[in-house]
């Protein structure tokens, strides 16, 4: 009798989906992951759906777009033509951010230590293990530094940040390019793994002597005591929304079949050198109409209404000119019935 | 008891030696007591500490926040309710099913001793192994994560406890009761289902609840599973916000307000899941 | 509903009458019907549970095997693990789930012998149920609740106190020193190990105090009759009799340990890199898996992880059987059905 009153409360429960209002799926990169989770929250307030953005990593947002269990997905690292084509797959930037180098010391402040491209890429490779060692103590004559061992943290999962890193550290260091090379997942020589932005930032925070890289929104929400980095004009810099507008002020974004142009190490005296996109994946035939639709509906929104929430985090949105080059894109996308989508 | 007898042994100093190694060898396991109470006592407290102040009413009434907001627990609590309830009610017909065949049937015949030993085997297979195999066969065919999905992984979880506790409770029926329903001319399925299970009724829902105890703080098979949600949903047929992945994501992220929502889920479901196991103990010691 | 049973009990009684009513009365026919339906559902169910352990292996067979076919057996004792060049090796963790494993066991093994001892022989009789329950309170507690603790409150104290402890003195010492290296970061395979000990030993413990228990009154009387003290019959006496019961509650607990997923996920330290120091990140099986399975791009990367799996299940199965058919052994001694 009591199971009989369960099995009708369950079967009630799982027939209030057709009370639902439309509910989009995304995963993928965990570097936009805080403003997606903004902008989504917002437009569920306005409009009543819902976008379920999960951030696993930009390796999972390709792997789970391409087995077509989510509506889109998203990648810091952009797809080659040839991949795209291969799996039917559209590419189109959503926001703009910059990396920046984490560090965990005592004394030390935001913003205070001084990095070359050089030395960040001989920390990582385990070749400068000492906070105390001349290289480091060269760029940074008034700081406190210890005698103690660094302790280098990556990400754990296939990442599009780690893409954005070792990309600019293969730009800057031949021997990073040759050891190590750039990618989602690499084989890290050196340090401790941490999953997500969120891990190697819950890392950093916890352990001395430790160095990260993170999206800036997640060194700013937390805290994190950032570091500066000398860009390709020869200027140390800080990570802001100037200098990561300066970076991406130069990017053209039709250059690259799949708009999907990298912004590491771009000239520009106010420019950061840790630059990236982050991209989103759709297919190019849409199996579910609907849900196509819904995605692009979601960000045509964001790209009108989403400037002020990417500018309080830290983020850089894209500009008028690129969302229009975005939104002719969208055109290219079909129904089962190959009717343009949108 | 006498003076002059323990006065000899205590010159022995082979017998004060073998005293002396009693009296360590105790002292060291009551240490190892303590020590096992230690860490006990140490996480209930960190728990206790750190999630009081996320144990407000809004845990329960607001949504997961995105990073920097404030909110509560409201749809991963109702997910894994979603979840636990839905593995729950498949794995336990199964479960009490099998164990009725091991218990009633299985005197004779290869089947029932093979199915006892590879229950066993399967109540202690890694969870996230399970969690593979239900993303092999369910999610990897049909295209997408689901709260159907999670279900199956949990109730794969809950079919061997629910299995081996109604074989173990069944088996504690007196025959004397099987055998005074059989010369009334009670066919087997009535003996079995009036009899027996009314009177290992008791072991039997403590089975279930240790099983829903169980499976209330399980991430691992939920991670490929169900994944996660951000927002309240009933479709079970989507990706469902659960307590577990929610804490595995809050905790290992570096934003403070999430931290706090992370340990007052770990608080709910710790005093959940022994509430139910001691409430299961007193049920059954009773009986 | 009496008028019923009447009539079958009637038939039953008399055959003659059996005779005189037949063809069988309804109610005997469903009655067979529906016996022979209940004993084949129950048996459906129970042959379902038998073969979910093949349907598992089988499973996860398909999916690996595009890995197995790929990197064939030197897979088990190849280090590297590049997802850019799509090569992988489950050496590192392999090794990191023995040897986070061997430390639990190291650990967990004294401290449950002495618990079984103090509840069979120490304890007052009021005191040994709340203790007991007490202590698988420790095994009910859900794994993601030890990461959490392991990795916000255990971990940093580990950092700040143990380790420097552990390097001035052990670490010291030429040879074992080596296993003490690096820099103490609090995460790594030790403090693992340690967090997996704790969740480890409630079952030991009660594997250990159940098989105590049927070590017969009259054996441990006749040892205290001669003068044994309480050690020495735990010792000479009660352990021997039970040791392959301790020894089956032990693989019991190394298979938990084996599968352990989100506790050690938290404190590993992911890294997929073999070190000789236990204070070095590492990885285990199952953290692999819980860290990267959602995200690995490319057929040959995910099947590499379920081919990681699929050794996981064997292991743990056969620990597991081992355990089993051990604690079996020492039932059937006992003429306890199990």
């Amino acid at each position: 009798m009591s199971v009989a009153k369960i099995l009708s409360a369950v079967a009630l429960a799982a027939a209030l989906p057709l009370a639902q209002a439309a509910d989009i799926t995304g995963a993928g990169a965990t570097f936009p992951y805080p403003i997606y989770a903004k902008w989504a929250d917002a437009y569920k307030k306005q409009t009543g759906n819902g976008m379920n953005y999960q951030s696993i990593g930009s390796g999972g947002g390709i792997k789970q777009i391409t087995a077509k269990t989510v509506d889109f997905g998203a990648s810091d690292m952009p797809m080659k033509a040839e991949d795209l084509q291969k799996n039917g797959l559209i590419q189109f930037p959503a926001i703009m951010g910059g990396v920046v180098p984490v560090v965990k010391l005592e004394g030390i402040k935001p913003g205070e230590l001084k990095f070359t491209g050089a030395l960040l890429a001989d920390i990582y490779l385990g070749k400068v293990t000492k906070w105390n060692d001349p290289t480091i103590a060269k760029l940074n004559p008034g700081a406190k530094l210890p005698a103690s061992d660094i302790t280098v943290v990556y990400r754990s999962d296939g990442s599009g940040t780690t893409f954005i890193w070792t990309n600019y550290l293969s730009k800057v260091s031949p021997e990073f390019k040759s050891t190590v090379g750039e990618g989602t997942s690499v084989k890290w020589p050196a340090g401790v793994g941490g999953k997500g932005n969120e891990g190697v930032a819950s890392y950093v925070q916890k352990i001395n002597g430790a160095i990260g890289y993170v999206e800036y929104a997640y060194a700013k929400q937390n805290k994190l005591a950032h570091g500066q980095v000398q860009n390709k004009a020869g200027k140390f810099v800080q990570p802001s929304d100037d200098t990561f507008k300066a970076a991406a002020a130069g990017a053209d974004w039709k250059s690259v079949p799949g708009m999907g142009v990298i912004l590491t190490d771009q000239p520009g005296e106010g420019a950061w050198p840790i630059t990236g996109a982050s991209f989103i994946l759709l297919h190019q035939k849409q199996e579910k109409p609907e849900n196509g639709r819904e995605v692009l509906k979601f960000f045509e929104w964001a790209f009108k209404n989403g400037q002020k929430m990417a500018d309080e985090l830290d983020y850089v949105p894209m500009p008028d000119a690129t969302v229009k080059e975005i939104q002719t894109a969208w055109k290219g996308i079909s129904d089962g019935s190959g009717k343009a989508l949108y | 008891m006498s003076d002059a007898r323990t006065l000899a042994q205590n010159s022995n100093p082979l017998y004060r030696r073998r005293r002396r190694m009693n009296s360590f060898m105790m002292g060291v396991s009551t240490v190892a007591l303590a020590f096992g109470l230690f860490w006990l006592l140490w996480i209930i407290a960190v728990l206790l500490w750190n999630g009081a102040a996320a144990l407000r009413p809004s845990l329960f009434t607001q949504m997961t926040p995105p990073p920097g907001g404030t909110g509560g627990l409201a749809n991963a609590i109702y997910g894994s309710v979603l979840m636990a309830g839905a593995g729950t009610l498949i794995g336990t017909p199964i479960g009490i099913l099998a164990g009725t065949y091991l218990a009633e049937y299985g005197q004779r015949g290869w089947l029932a001793p093979a199915t006892r030993f590879i229950n066993d085997v399967l109540l202690s297979a890694p969870s996230i192994v399970i969690g593979l195999f239900v993303y092999a066969i369910y999610v990897s065919q049909v295209k997408h994560f689901s709260g159907w999905a999670g279900s199956i992984a949990l109730a794969i979880i809950v079919v061997p406890v629910v299995v081996r506790t109604t074989d173990d409770m069944l088996k504690l029926v007196p025959n004397s009761l099987r055998e005074a329903a059989a010369a009334l001319g009670c066919p087997t399925w009535k003996m079995i289902t009036l009899v027996s299970y009314r009177a290992a009724r008791a072991g039997i829902i403590t089975g279930v609840l240790l099983a829903i105890a169980r499976i209330a703080g399980e991430t691992a098979p939920l991670l490929f599973t169900a994944l996660n949600n951000q927002f309240w949903s009933s479709d079970m047929n989507k990706p469902m916000a659960n307590l577990p992945v929610v804490i595995f994501q809050f905790a290992m992220s570096p934003y403070e307000d999430w931290h706090t929502l992370a340990w007052g889920g770990a608080a709910l479901i710790t005093i959940l899941v022994l509430g139910i196991n001691i409430a299961a103990r007193a049920l059954f010691s009773r009986k | 509903m009496s008028a019923v049973l009447d009539n079958g009990r009637l038939a039953a009684a008399d055959p003659s009458a059996a005779a005189v009513l037949s063809p069988r009365p309804p109610m005997l026919r469903n009655n067979a019907l529906m016996d022979a339906i209940f004993r084949n559902l129950t048996r459906f169910f129970a042959f379902l549970v038998f073969s979910l352990l093949a349907a598992i292996l089988v499973s996860l067979m398909i999916g690996g095997f595009q890995s197995i076919k790929e990197f064939g057996l030197p897979f088990l004792w190849t280090e590297e693990w590049d997802p850019v060049q799509e090569k992988f090796g489950a050496l590192t963790p392999i090794v990191g789930t023995l040897v986070t494993s061997a430390i639990a066991l190291l650990v967990a093994i004294p401290v449950s012998f002495g618990i079984a001892i103090f509840l069979t022989e120490l304890s007052p009789v009021w005191l040994r149920r709340p203790l007991g329950t007490a202590i698988e309170m420790l095994a009910a507690i859900p794994s993601i609740i030890y990461g959490m603790w392991g990795l916000f409150v255990f971990a940093p104290l580990f950092q700040s106190h143990v380790q420097p402890l552990l390097k001035a003195t052990v670490g010291q010492i030429p040879g074992v020193g080596l296993l003490f290296a690096g820099p103490p970061i609090g995460i790594g395979m030790l403090t693992a190990g340690i967090i997996l000990a704790v969740m480890v030993i409630p079952f030991i413990t009660a594997v250990m105090r159940d098989v105590f228990e049927l070590v017969p009154a009259m054996l441990k009387e006749s040892a205290y009759a001669l003068g044994s003290t309480t050690w020495e019959v735990v010792w000479r006496v009660v352990l021997p009799f039970t040791k392959v019961g301790v020894i089956g509650g032990v693989m019991l607990g190394l298979g938990r340990a084996l599968g352990e997923t989100m506790a050690v996920t938290f404190v590993i330290g992911n890294a997929h890199r073999l070190k000789a120091s236990l204070f070095a990140p590492g990885n285990s099986i199952a953290s692999a898996l819980a860290n990267e399975f959602t995200e690995a791009v490319g057929e040959l990367y995910t099947s590499a992880l379920i081919e990681l799996g699929l050794i996981l299940f064997l292991i743990t199965t056969v620990v597991l059987a081992c355990s089993k058919l051990l604690l079996l052994q020492l039932a059937k001694r006992e003429g306890v059905r199990t």
